[in-house]
């Protein structure tokens, strides 16, 4: 009975594994199939292997293959298969199924642009901070709110729309690849018919964009989705941050060991993989970041709560079994990975800004703008040094980041702090110190400029650059005395109608382009006199040092010593002559 | 008075000597590497050979405090003031003028007074010095929450530092010293062979001869 019970059994499992491999192949080729964006069916008799599907029109967009994740195929969505006029119109068919998620995005960041800094009290976010590189959104909006993940933020002084239909679900979830917004229109996207040399946030010629293929196409956002606007902040690639460039895109392991591909042998992560949300809000903040060693949370199911490189790795990540690995593990609370896994930024041949100054900006030649592309990055592309919209630049690769003790809290300086033009102003500032347990050693990217502020009053100022069809904005009429006063006007700020040009400094946390960990900054890094760390006092690092007043002493003494058993040895010596004479 | 070849020093007295010189060396080379005095081994070869050196160092010195109480060898180092004078002014002037060293180790007294003296400000000072700042110095993440613990540290390190300086500077005395009275052989070879000559009451020599005959070497001639 036993016997027979056996036999059955693996008859029937040979059954199933000769029906497997026949079927398999069969359902791996349909889910391939081009244009079938998730065409395996539940109804499949054997279990799809992973559901690794082509967007829609992959031949003609160089993405990534992505991977349907949740449970419902959008392309299969009957309310997503008809045109749509506008983005608003997407959106109001996103809506139907996803009831709350422009509620939850309208009190995001990303559609806000604001954030309460709670350790400092201020009000921050795109809509109030001034910053080294376009210095303001206000006076600039369809430009600047051109990456708002919304449409028609048309003033900044009153903020984003709050009708629900003005969230832009597409700019996040497309896969399509071809949804593009435009530089210029306040979040819109390109639609036909485009305007002539129109062009889209990431700076490319503007195509018109098929809503109905994006909106068939939604998924979870991909690097791409991303990287259109947090790439290109500052009006370019890498301008702004140092370590988001497009140079992400495909990456190699020194670029970046989580982002290049696994057949670059790297981890092929895309920004999600990090930064985790809930309710479309995202772990992650330039405003207060987690500086602090985070928690341990390094354990099954246990909730994360940021996106810190220990969210992951742990506080002990290091190897323990040999000394160094210990050692290194030993550094984690007072120095943050990223100091030691980051060396440089600004990598892959995609240049950072690292000076922006707006004093020079307005020279024209024949009364035309000039451009001059006197840095040519790693990449082959050149970047200009000169625009006459802009003043001049200064480019950095491979940039070497400036160190300090960070608590994760910046304070940044508003519209209405009196400032001293006669010191290089900090546009923002960070707390931290060698003595307080909260800090870490962080690296930053140093950014300079030069920008406006009213000689009388002594703040900084607005700036309206954009808006072609005004007598006002610089960028058309390459007039400070206009330009400065139309801003503040606009803003409602005092201003004497006098301006100067004041030195300015900011401080960018570096956290992205972590490097493989062979190219890590090795101990002689900061443990040598002269080290990275050379510029931070107040605290005992063996090493750093090495003419210290100790090891001095102790050198006088090891002098001191064998000269005084020489003297004793030359004393026995001509004693002893003196003795054999006698 | 007998003058004959006893064994003063027993296997792991000689193997504690030899093993305590050895990582000593190795931890002042190392130790100055990781102060930044030299680059001679990288920095995290230092610290691993520094850190592994430091421990076999304490366990060497866990046997050998034990050894000294269980064996009664202590009693060579109780200082006495007995004779201390005529050891310092040989040093400092008999051994100019051709004296004989006014020192003959006894089988009680293998050390003499000033190397006693010597041997207990290292044993209880110089050494607690440097072990207790370098367990600190080793722990430190288990106390690096205590408010100002870097400044500590930063003592710490200097008490280690200076601990360490002035070890060294004793080790350059102590091979010095091995040139003064016998030869730097004859002074070298005890801690080799075991055997020194001492100066045998009739009743430790009857002892040894009844009950430690191993320890027991030819009668010594010459001068001295």
């Amino acid at each position: 009975m036993h016997r027979t019970w056996l036999f059955v059994r693996r008859f029937l499992m040979g059954l199933a594994l000769l029906a497997g491999s026949l079927l398999l192949p069969a359902a791996a080729e349909e889910a391939t199939t081009p244009g079938g964006a998730a065409a395996v069916s539940a109804a499949t008799a054997i279990p799809p292997p992973p559901a690794i599907v082509t967007a829609s029109g992959a031949a003609a967009n160089p993405l990534k293959p992505r991977i349907i994740k949740g449970t419902a195929d959008h392309s299969k969505f009957d309310i997503l298969k008809k045109p749509f006029a506008s983005g608003p119109e997407v959106t109001a068919a996103c809506l139907t199924c996803h009831t709350e998620a422009s509620k939850q995005v309208m009190g995001s960041i990303h559609y806000s642009w604001t954030f309460d800094n709670k350790a400092t009290g201020q009000k921050l976010g795109k809509r109030y901070t001034l910053n080294s590189f376009c210095g303001n959104v206000g006076a600039n909006e369809p430009r600047c709110t051109s990456c708002h993940a919304g449409y028609n933020f048309t003033d900044v002084r009153l903020g984003p729309p709050q009708n629900e239909t003005a969230v832009d679900c597409l700019v996040c979830h497309d896969t399509s690849g071809q949804y593009a917004k435009l530089d210029n229109a306040a979040g819109n996207p390109a639609l036909a018919p485009v305007p002539e040399k129109a062009k889209t946030i990431t700076g490319a010629l503007a195509k018109p964009s098929n809503l109905t293929a994006a909106a068939l196409s939604v998924g979870g956002p991909r690097l791409e989705n991303c990287g259109q606007c947090h790439f290109n902040g500052g009006g370019g690639d890498n301008v702004k941050h140092g370590d988001l460039s497009s140079a992400l895109y495909a990456a190699d392991t020194h670029v970046d060991v989580h982002m290049a591909s696994k057949d670059n042998h790297g981890q092929g992560m895309m920004c999600s993989t990090c930064h985790k949300q809930e309710a479309h809000q995202w772990h992650g903040s330039r405003y207060a970041p987690t500086a602090a060693q985070a928690p341990d949370r390094h354990k099954p199911g246990a909730p994360r709560t940021a996106s810190t490189c220990e969210s992951c790795h742990g506080n002990t990540p290091h190897k323990g079994e040999s000394v160094v690995g210990m050692k290194l593990n030993d550094h984690t609370d007072r120095v943050a990975c990223q100091t030691c896994h980051i060396p440089t930024f600004a990598k892959g041949g995609v240049a950072t800004k690292t000076l922006w100054d707006w004093s020079t900006a307005g020279k024209l030649k024949d009364g035309k703008p000039i451009q001059e592309d006197g840095y040519h990055q790693g990449n082959g592309k050149p970047r200009d040094t000169y625009l006459s919209t802009k003043g001049t630049f200064a480019w950095g690769e491979e940039v070497k980041p400036h160190y300090a003790w960070f608590n994760g809290t910046t304070h940044y300086v508003t519209d209405s702090d009196v400032i001293d033009p006669k010191q290089p102003l900090a546009m923002n500032w960070i707390d931290g110190a060698a003595n307080d347990p909260a800090s870490r050693i962080h690296p930053f990217k140093l950014m300079h400029g030069k920008q406006a502020y009213d000689t009388e009053l002594n703040h900084l100022l607005y700036n309206q650059v954009y808006g072609p069809k005004t007598d006002t904005a610089f960028w058309t009429n390459f007039s400070y005395d206009k330009s400065l006063k139309a801003a503040m006007d606009y803003m409602g700020k005092p201003y004497s109608g006098k301006y100067g040009f004041v030195e300015t400094t900011m401080l960018w946390p570096i956290t992205h382009m972590v490097a493989k960990k062979d190219e890590a900054l090795k101990c002689t890094a900061c443990h040598a006199p002269q080290g990275v760390l050379a510029s931070l006092g107040g605290f005992y690092m063996p090493g750093r040092e090495p003419l210290s007043w100790v090891n001095l002493a102790g050198l006088f003494l090891i002098f001191a010593t064998l000269a005084g058993v020489g003297i004793h040895a030359l004393g026995r010596l001509i004693s002893s002559r003196r003795r054999s004479k006698q | 008075m007998t003058r004959r070849y006893v064994k003063v020093y027993p296997r792991f007295e000689r193997f504690y000597h030899w093993g305590q010189a050895l990582l000593i060396f190795v931890l002042f080379f190392t130790g100055l590497g990781v102060a930044g005095l030299h680059a001679l081994v990288p920095y995290g070869l230092a610290v691993t050979v520094h850190t592994i050196a430091a421990v076999l160092l304490l366990v060497l010195w866990v046997f050998a405090t034990f050894w000294h109480f269980t064996t009664g060898d202590w009693l060579h180092y109780l200082p006495t003031t007995k004779g201390l004078f005529n050891v310092a002014r040989y040093y400092a002037y008999g051994v100019f003028r051709g004296e004989e060293h006014p020192f003959n180790k006894r089988f009680w007294a293998k050390n003499n007074p000033l190397q006693a003296l010597t041997y207990v400000f290292l044993k209880a000072v110089l050494f607690p010095a440097i072990w207790i700042t370098g367990i600190l110095y080793l722990t430190y993440s288990f106390w690096d929450h205590v408010a100002a613990a870097n400044l500590w540290l930063g003592w710490v390190a200097v008490i280690h530092a200076l601990a360490a300086f002035t070890l060294a500077a004793f080790v350059i005395v102590h091979v010095y010293l091995l040139t003064l009275g016998h030869t730097f052989r004859d002074h070298v070879r005890p801690m080799i062979t075991g055997y020194d000559i001492v100066d045998l009451s009739p009743e430790e020599e009857a002892y040894l001869a009844h009950d430690q005959m191993k320890r027991l070497g030819p009668v010594a001639g010459g001068h001295h």
